[in-house]
């Protein structure tokens, strides 16, 4: 029931917000399409409609928390309704541990997100809105799905949204970024479908095809190791091109300094967890020995991805690119702990996504912040910003050190059980993925040397102070970062429930 | 096989029509002909009876009501569409009677029992396209594509009528049971010329669905006839001509199976690989529909080389070919509109969600279909299709599916690309007539409503 709400909810919301009057007043301006455009004294009932259902949308997510620890069997976590019957398919959707922490982590991320574009004003919000809002249903439906081909589904749905927010609203050169992206994810997702079909095909619930999770699980395991390692790459490919993971990456840092910072977050806090997220749920349980045949590869990738990404990271110039490529290190490590398929790797992962999310939302806001008050990202031309804004340099600090994991903070926790599941599986390997530690130090570190401190330079006038909308979203992202790095005790206890559950499916 | 006859009768009362000046009553009467029509069709698949008739020559069992059904509806769609092109035109009754005529063809070839039947059918359906092709006379490119469809049309009928001689020589009959009763009985010592007649009745037959080699054809055709009658060629035609393979190939050439399958594969993957690479490269949005019919043509032809004998395949073909109608009538109806100037290139799109919302938003879901994208009908079609094919040997050909489709949304999405981000060089308003408008929207609305609900048509449609 819930978990069908969680869905539907987002759903009637997003058709009310888009059918909502205001922002389209600007629809025949002659200005450039979707450019920001600031405009005063203009209802923003939209907008603030969206914040409504997406707190909204939070509360009944918080709601779960106590039946999946109590009663993870009831009617209010699963829902299962035939949709094809002669096809097997079936719209069947539950809120297990593991669905639980992506959802709180999605539904508690929207209104962040939301949240953080009431100073930017854009054109037509009302499609804007709608669309975040649809893409929310189509996230939490990827995070509840039961059924194979419902994941597949809700995993295209999610796409279309974030395109035409990426397209719409982003900045240069959108059009052919933006594509670049689309048909990037779309070939990554063509050969899941047929890497799930496949699976479908060798079900046998009753002498009868299925499409359920559990019936693709022991479809999977059926088959011989090279049927299994084929499978392995047909879907791999598809989370690893979402994640993204080295070598399938190059879409990735120009779709997120393009899209607008609304649409980065989407992407980069829950969007690329759909990847990780498949790599738990829909990859681990199902072909366990194409996964001894080609971990190691994969892992291997993953790793070069750390290594890669965060080299480049140094030596970017503008810091919204710095951010993208960190984000490529970080989930490098997460892919390879959740590869590395024992119950430290698993649970870190975990516990990393929802930490990642998190913190890489609130670097791409900072990133935001900066241009919207200095006209630039370009860390070569800022500096000295603590001097004129002492609290935004406390909280931009403060997400920095949960982005490099330092003890106490949100980060710590799942890198320090990544890297312990790693060690597990291979010594050497471990020792290159701890690189990021020092390496993500180096770079974040400089980073916000050289934007914060030192001279102030003359490529801009004033910092200025933070709007009460940017402070909120802030001020409760440090509050996260810090309280789940001081007492992770409540997220790490499903993170453990979900990981032996996987594991010993 | 009362359809049939309502459609013939409407054909001659059009002709009739100017000497008994009833003009302007024609297209309601068109239309509740069809829908008459379809009624009869629909109580005679309610009753479930096979009867054949004149001498076992033409036979409407499910499968031909089903293909029937979907002719039927989509005619009446495009009549709603196609009423100012009737309107502007001088010679309108003679295009109520062509069309009308296509339309028979069209009904034959679901229901031919007997190749004398099929011949017919062809020749009916494709004569009166090679007019309507050319019905812009004052125009070279029209004139060019009907004469250049005239010309292939022909000779691929002379294939067609070389494959049914040589198969007539080898078992003594046109009747497409007792040719299957001959296969199965001769099967080890069947002439060669038997052979070269059922590959020649695929080429003609491949000619006619313009799948590679044999498209060269259709993008200057498409391309030249007026966009509502390139609308009829790609859902009517395409519909019933697969509705002729299916029945030819599936059910009375399945036990020569082995001899085709090769030759069906390797036009598949020509059409893949050509029909998108080519289609990657057009400017005209409407050449660029020309190409992605050959694909979609090649993935049709994908589920007829996976199943032999099975319903499953009748089930795919039938789907595909729905979605594939629904999302092309929304596809030509909206660039028909757009392009009233005489501009089909991409840049005529160019900032139409500002131009028309209504119809940027049904282009783009109509696109979204043709790609393939959940949850509209595209995305089911191709899943059936994969479904189909996963079973099979054929695998490498799956995987060349998979890769081309990706390089089709490129072609897909550069039309929704234009009409949300291009720049428009005129910030006018394109008006849309109402009854065009419905047409559109309702076949929007349908391509969404069988991709969330495909069971509908799967139940619809039981054999």
């Amino acid at each position: 029931m819930l978990a069908g709400l969680l869905i539907i909810f987002p759903l009637v919301a997003a058709v009310l917000v888009f059918f909502t009057k205001d922002g389209a007043s600007n629809f025949n301006s002659t200005t450039a399409t979707g450019d920001a455009v600031v405009s005063f004294g203009k209802k923003n009932t939209a907008r603030n409609l969206a914040f409504a259902a997406s707190i909204v949308e939070f509360l009944l997510a918080l709601v779960a928390i106590c039946p999946v620890e109590y009663a993870p069997d009831s009617a209010l976590l699963n829902l299962n309704c035939t949709w094809v019957e002669s096809l097997g398919i079936h719209f069947a959707v539950s809120i297990d541990s593991l669905s639980l922490l992506m959802v709180l982590l999605t539904t508690f991320l929207v209104p962040l997100i939301i949240l953080s574009s009431f100073k930017t004003n854009y054109e037509n919000a009302n499609s804007f809105y709608g669309l975040i809002l649809f893409m929310q249903m189509a996230l939490i439906g990827v995070f509840t799905a039961n059924d194979g081909f419902l994941f597949y589904v809700f995993w295209e749905l999610a796409l279309i949204p974030i395109y035409f927010i990426c397209l719409l609203w982003g900045g240069e050169n959108r059009g052919q970024i933006t594509f670049k992206f689309f048909v990037y994810t779309l070939f990554g997702s063509l050969f899941m479908l047929i890497g799930l079909i496949y699976l479908y095909n060798h079900t046998n619930v009753d002498g009868q095809k299925s499409w359920a999770v559990q019936a693709l699980y022991d479809a999977g395991r059926s088959l011989t190791a090279t049927q299994q390692s084929a499978v392995f790459w047909l879907i791999f490919i598809a989370f690893a091109i979402k994640m993204p993971i080295f070598p399938f990456h190059t879409w990735q840092p120009d779709t997120y300094v393009t899209a607008p910072t609304q649409g980065t977050m989407l992407l980069s806090g829950i969007m690329l967890k759909m990847g990780t997220f498949g790599l738990i749920k829909w990859l681990l349980p199902v072909v366990p020995l194409g996964l001894q045949e080609w971990g190691n590869t994969a892992i291997i990738l993953s790793v070069i991805g750390i290594v890669y990404a965060s080299c480049i990271a140094i030596a970017q110039k503008d810091f919204k690119r710095l951010i993208a490529y960190s984000s490529i290190a970080h989930v490098g490590l997460i892919s390879a702990g959740i590869l590395s398929g024992n119950q430290q790797g698993v649970q870190g992962a975990i516990m990393q996504m929802l930490a990642h999310g998190v913190n890489v939302v609130g670097l791409f806001f900072i990133a935001d912040i900066l241009l919207r008050h200095t006209g630039t990202r370009d860390m070569d031309k800022l500096g000295g910003i603590r001097s004129m804004n002492g609290n935004f340099a406390v909280l931009f600090l403060i997400i920095v050190l949960g982005s490099v994991a330092l003890p106490l903070t949100n980060g710590f926790v799942g890198e320090f059980l990544l890297i312990n599941g790693v060690y597990q599986y291979s010594a050497y390997i471990a020792a290159f993925a701890g690189l990021t530690i020092i390496l993500g130090a180096v770079y974040m570190f400089r980073a916000y040397q050289n934007i914060m401190l030192g001279e102030k330079k003359s490529s801009f006038i004033e910092f200025g102070s933070i709007a009460k909308s940017d402070k909120v979203v802030l001020i409760v992202i440090v509050i996260a970062i810090i309280a789940f790095g001081v007492y992770p005790a409540p997220l790490n206890y499903f993170a453990e429930v979900a990981a032996q559950t996987i594991l010993n499916k | 096989m009362k359809g049939l006859l309502i459609i013939s009768g409407l054909g001659i009362l059009a002709m009739l029509a100017e000497v008994f000046k009833f003009k302007k009553l024609l297209l309601p009467l068109v239309l509740l002909g069809i829908v008459a029509a379809f009624a009869f069709n629909f109580m005679e698949w309610n009753t479930g009876l096979s009867i054949p008739y004149f001498d076992n020559m033409i036979g409407f069992d499910k499968p031909a009501l089903a293909f029937s059904g979907i002719i039927l509806a989509t005619a009446f769609f495009w009549f709603i569409l196609a009423n100012d092109y009737f309107e502007e035109d001088t010679n309108l009754v003679d295009h109520f009677a062509l069309v009308l005529f296509a339309l028979v063809g069209a009904l034959m070839l679901t229901s031919f029992k007997n190749m004398t039947t099929l011949f017919l059918g062809v020749e009916i359906m494709s004569i009166p396209l090679y007019v309507l092709a050319a019905s812009k006379k004052h125009d070279m490119k029209s004139n060019e594509a009907g004469f250049k469809y005239l010309i292939m049309g022909s000779f691929a009928s002379a294939f067609l009528l070389f494959g049914i001689a040589l198969i007539y020589g080898a078992s003594g009959s046109f009747d497409l049971h007792k040719i299957s009763d001959y296969i199965s009985a001769n099967a080890n010592d069947l002439p060669m010329f038997f052979y070269v007649g059922v590959v020649m009745m695929l080429v003609a037959m491949c000619f006619k669905v313009s799948a590679a080699p044999f498209h060269f054809w259709t993008p200057d055709v498409y391309e030249g006839s007026p966009t509502l009658i390139t609308a009829l060629m790609s859902t009517v035609v395409k519909t019933a001509a697969f509705a002729a393979i299916l029945r030819l190939f599936l059910v009375d050439f399945a036990g020569v199976n082995e001899l085709w399958k090769g030759i069906l594969a390797t036009v598949i993957a020509l059409s893949l690989i050509i029909a998108n690479f080519t289609a990657a490269m057009q400017t005209s949005v409407k050449r660029m529909l020309a190409y992605s019919s050959i694909s979609h043509a090649a993935f049709m032809l994908m589920v007829i080389l996976a199943n032999v004998r099975s319903n499953l395949s009748l089930d795919a073909i039938i789907y595909y070919s729905l979605a594939y109608s629904v999302g092309s009538i929304a596809a030509f109806g909206v660039l028909y509109n757009v392009s009233r100037k005489g501009d089909e290139t991409y840049s005529a799109f160019n900032g139409l969600a500002k131009r028309n919302p209504a119809l940027a938003l049904c282009m783009a879901v109509a696109m979204f279909s043709l790609a393939g994208i959940p949850v509209t009908a595209g995305f089911f079609a191709k899943y059936f299709v994969f479904t189909a094919m996963i079973g099979t040997p054929y695998k490498w050909l799956l995987i060349l599916a998979v890769l081309t489709s990706v390089v089709g949304v490129y072609y897909y999405l550069k039309v929704i690309i234009a009409m949300y981000f291009g720049k428009a060089e005129t910030t006018e308003k394109i008006a849309v007539e109402k009854s065009q408008l419905f047409v559109i929207v309702f076949t929007t609305l349908a391509t969404l409503a069988i991709g969330i609900v495909p069971s509908f048509v799967a139940e619809m449609f039981k054999f």
